[in-house]
C-alpha cells in the first residue's frame, strides 16, 4: 500500500527569487499524525501549498496515497482536506450553504446527515444558518475544519490550526482531530504549540529556510535529545559552587538554594553517581531532588538555533 | 467531468444574485427605462425614425446589449475578483476541479445573471415601444454568444485586476465608451465618412449591428461579418483563459 504522502525533492522558488522550498523528501505513512514544526518563515505553508496544488512546485513530485498530485489530480485532490493558516471565509454565506459548497466542489451529491454530523461535532450546528460574518475568528476556523472535512479526506491538513483560538475550543479541536485519526485519516499539523505536538503527533518534522533537518518518532526524538535535569533543593544556602563541583555542569539558583545538574539521559554515564558522592564529599547536603525532562519546545529551539 | 463542481459554483453564484437581488436585476431595469425616457422620448421625438424604424425600437436592441455586456463584465469580473481578493478562491484552485469546469461555472453563472437582466429590458422595452423580432435563433444566437463572450472577458479581468480600481477600469474606460460609439443609438451610417471607417475598428458595431439585424433584418454591417466577428472575439477570449489557467497567471505564486 503506497504511503499518505510521498514527497521528492520537492522545491519552490518563488518569483522573487526567494527559495522557499529546498529539496523537501518527505514521506508520510496513512494513519499517522505528524506535526510539522518550524520557525516563521520557514516554508510550512509553501510546502503545504504546493502538495495542494495552490502554489506551483519549481521541482520535485508529490504522490497522495501513491497518485501523482498534478497528473492525478482529480484522485489526488479528492484524497486531501486542507485548512489554510489564514482565515478565508465567505462572509455573507451561512454557514450550512458554505460547507454543503465545499462538498459538491468535491464532486460528490449533497449528504445533509453527514454534513449534520460534521457541523455537530465541531459545535457549529446552533450556527448552521448565521452568516459566517456574524461568527468569532474561532467560530470561522471550525467553519474551515468543517468545509476540509465535508468531502470525507483521507489526508487532512491543518496549518495551525490552533491559532487564536481559546483553552476550551483547542481542546475540542484536538477531540476531533483525535476522532479523525482514530477513524484512520492521515493529519498533518503544523503549529507553533509545541506542546500540541508533543501531546498529540506520532512524528515529528523541524523545517527550517525551506529544508527539513529533522524528522523522527516523537518518543524517539524526546529521548534522544531530550536532556534531563537533576534539580536539587539544598539544605543550606551556598554562596557560591564549591571548588571540587565546577567539573560539572552545575548551575546554581540565585539564591543559592537549589542546584540545577544537567546531564545526557541517554548518554553513556550520566555523572550522577559521582556527582552524590562528590557533593557529600563537599559538604552539601539536599531535602528533595527531582528531575526534569526538556519539554519538545526546548529541543526545537535548540535544533532550530544550531542550524542557523 | 465533475458535475457536481459546475453546479456547486454556478449554484453558489447564483445564490449571491438572489442576495442582492436589487442591485442586480432591479437597478439596470431602472437605467434602462431611463434611457428610454431620455433617448426614446426626448430626444426620439426629433429623430422620429431611423431606416424606416421608429427611434424608439431602433435603439432597444442597442440598449439590451448595452446591459448585456455591463452585467456580463461586472457579474463575471467580480465573481471571480471576490474570491481572489478575499482568498476562498484557494478552495476551488485545491479542489478537484479542471479549469473547464471552473471557467463553466464561473462564465455560465454571470452570462445567465446578464441574459436574465436582458430579457427583463426586452420586456420593460415591450412596454414603451412596438418592437418585432424577425430573426428570433439569430437573436438568441448573438444574445447568448454576446453573453457568454463578455462574461469570459469578465472573468479575464477579473483574474487580472490587482484591486476594486482596476476592476472597474476596463467596464468603465474602455467597454462603455465603445459601446456608445458602436451604433447603439444610432445607425453608423448616421455619421461623416471618415468615422464610419474608424468605427469598424470598434468590435461592439458588429454585435449590435448583428443583433439589431436580428430584430428588424436592417444592419450596419452584414450579418455573416457580424457573426463573424463575434465569433473571432468570443475564440479569442477563450484562448487567453485557456492561457491564464495553463500558466496560473495572477492566480498561482
Ligand atoms: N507569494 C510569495 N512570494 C514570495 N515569497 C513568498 C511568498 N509566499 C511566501 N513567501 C516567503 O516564503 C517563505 C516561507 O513562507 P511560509 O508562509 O511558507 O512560512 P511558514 O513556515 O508557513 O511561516 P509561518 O509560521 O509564519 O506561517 C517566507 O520567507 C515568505 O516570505
Ligand atoms: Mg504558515
Amino acid at each position: 500500500m503506497p504511503p499518505a504522502l510521498q514527497i521528492e525533492q520537492l522545491s519552490k522558488t518563488y518569483e522573487s527569487g526567494f527559495k522557499a522550498l529546498n529539496s523537501v523528501n518527505l514521506t508520510i505513512e496513512r494513519g499517522e499524525l505528524f506535526a510539522l514544526l518550524g520557525p516563521n518563515g520557514a516554508g510550512k505553508t509553501t510546502l503545504i501549498s504546493v502538495i495542494c496544488g495552490l502554489v506551483r512546485a519549481s521541482a520535485g513530485t508529490v504522490r497522495v496515497h501513491g497518485h501523482h498530485w498534478t497528473e492525478e489530480y482529480r484522485t489526488a485532490r479528492r484524497l486531501i482536506g486542507l485548512v489554510p493558516q489564514e482565515l478565508t471565509t465567505e462572509s455573507f454565506e451561512t454557514v450550512s450553504a458554505t460547507v454543503n459548497f465545499s462538498r459538491g466542489l468535491y464532486g460528490l451529491p449533497k449528504d445533509p446527515a453527514r454534513i449534520e454530523q460534521i457541523l455537530k461535532d465541531l459545535s457549529l450546528w446552533e450556527k448552521r444558518n448565521s452568516r459566517i460574518m456574524t461568527l468569532s475568528g474561532g467560530m470561522k476556523r471550525r467553519v474551515l475544519i468543517a468545509k476540509a472535512l465535508a468531502h470525507e479526506p483521507k489526508v487532512l491538513f491543518l496549518d495551525e490550526p490552533t491559532a487564536g483560538v481559546d483553552v476550551e475550543l483547542r481542546r475540542d479541536m484536538w477531540d476531533v482531530v483525535r476522532r479523525l485519526k482514530a477513524s484512520g485519516v492521515t493529519i498533518i499539523l503544523t503549529t507553533h504549540y509545541i506542546e500540541e505536538a508533543e501531546e498529540m503527533a506520532d512524528r515529528v518534522g523541524v523545517i527550517t529556510k525551506g529544508e527539513i533537518i529533522l524528522v523522527e518518532e516523537k518518543n524517539a526524538l524526546m529521548r534522544k535529545l531530550g536532556r534531563k535535569q537533576l534539580v536539587l533543593q539544598l539544605a543550606e544556602p551556598l554562596a557560591r559552587l564549591p571548588e571540587s563541583l565546577t567539573a560539572y555542569d552545575l548551575t546554581l539558583a540565585e539564591a543559592g538554594d537549589e542546584l540545577t545538574y544537567t546531564y545526557d539521559s541517554q548518554g553513556e554515564r550520566t555523572g550522577i553517581t559521582t556527582l552524590m558522592s562528590d557533593l557529600r564529599e563537599a559538604g552539601v547536603h539536599f531535602r528533595d531532588l527531582q528531575t526534569k525532562q526538556d519539554s519538545l519546545e526546548k529541543i526545537f529551539v535548540n535544533l532550530v538555533r544550531q542550524s542557523q | 467531468m465533475n458535475l457536481h463542481a459546475i453546479r456547486a459554483i454556478y449554484m453558489f453564484e447564483m445564490a449571491r444574485t438572489g442576495r442582492t437581488l436589487f442591485q442586480s436585476i432591479v437597478s439596470p431595469v431602472i437605467s434602462t427605462s431611463l434611457y428610454f425616457v431620455v433617448f426614446g422620448a426626448a430626444i426620439g421625438s426629433r429623430i422620429s425614425e431611423v431606416d424606416g424604424i421608429s427611434y424608439g425600437a431602433f435603439i432597444v436592441p442597442g440598449l439590451t446589449m448595452l446591459s448585456l455586456l455591463t452585467q456580463s463584465l461586472s457579474n463575471a469580473s467580480f465573481g471571480i475578483f471576490f474570491p481572489r481578493f478575499t482568498g476562498t478562491i484557494f478552495e476551488v484552485l485545491s479542489s478537484p476541479v479542471s479549469y473547464v469546469e471552473i471557467v463553466v461555472g464561473y462564465v455560465g453563472a454571470a452570462a445567465t445573471k446578464a441574459m436574465m437582466v436582458g430579457v427583463i429590458i426586452l420586456l420593460t422595452a415591450n412596454l414603451f415601444v412596438d418592437m418585432r423580432i424577425e430573426h428570433p435563433a439569430w437573436m438568441v444566437l448573438f444574445f447568448v454568444l454576446t453573453a457568454v463572450t463578455f462574461s469570459m472577458l469578465g472573468f479575464i479581468i477579473g483574474i487580472w485586476a490587482k484591486n476594486f480600481e482596476q476592476l472597474q477600469f476596463v467596464p468603465l474606460l474602455i467597454v462603455t465608451p465603445l459601446t456608445f460609439l458602436g451604433g447603439s443609438f444610432y445607425s453608423i451610417r448616421m455619421l461623416p465618412e471618415f468615422w464610419q471607417t474608424v468605427t469598424l475598428f470598434n468590435p461592439v458595431v458588429y454585435l449590435v449591428s448583428g443583433f439589431r439585424w436580428s430584430f428588424y433584418g436592417q444592419a450596419d454591417v452584414s450579418v455573416g461579418l457580424s457573426l463573424a466577428m463575434t465569433l473571432v472575439f468570443f475564440v479569442a477570449c477563450l484562448g487567453v483563459v485557456a492561457w491564464i489557467f495553463k500558466t496560473g497567471y495572477r492566480l498561482k505564486s
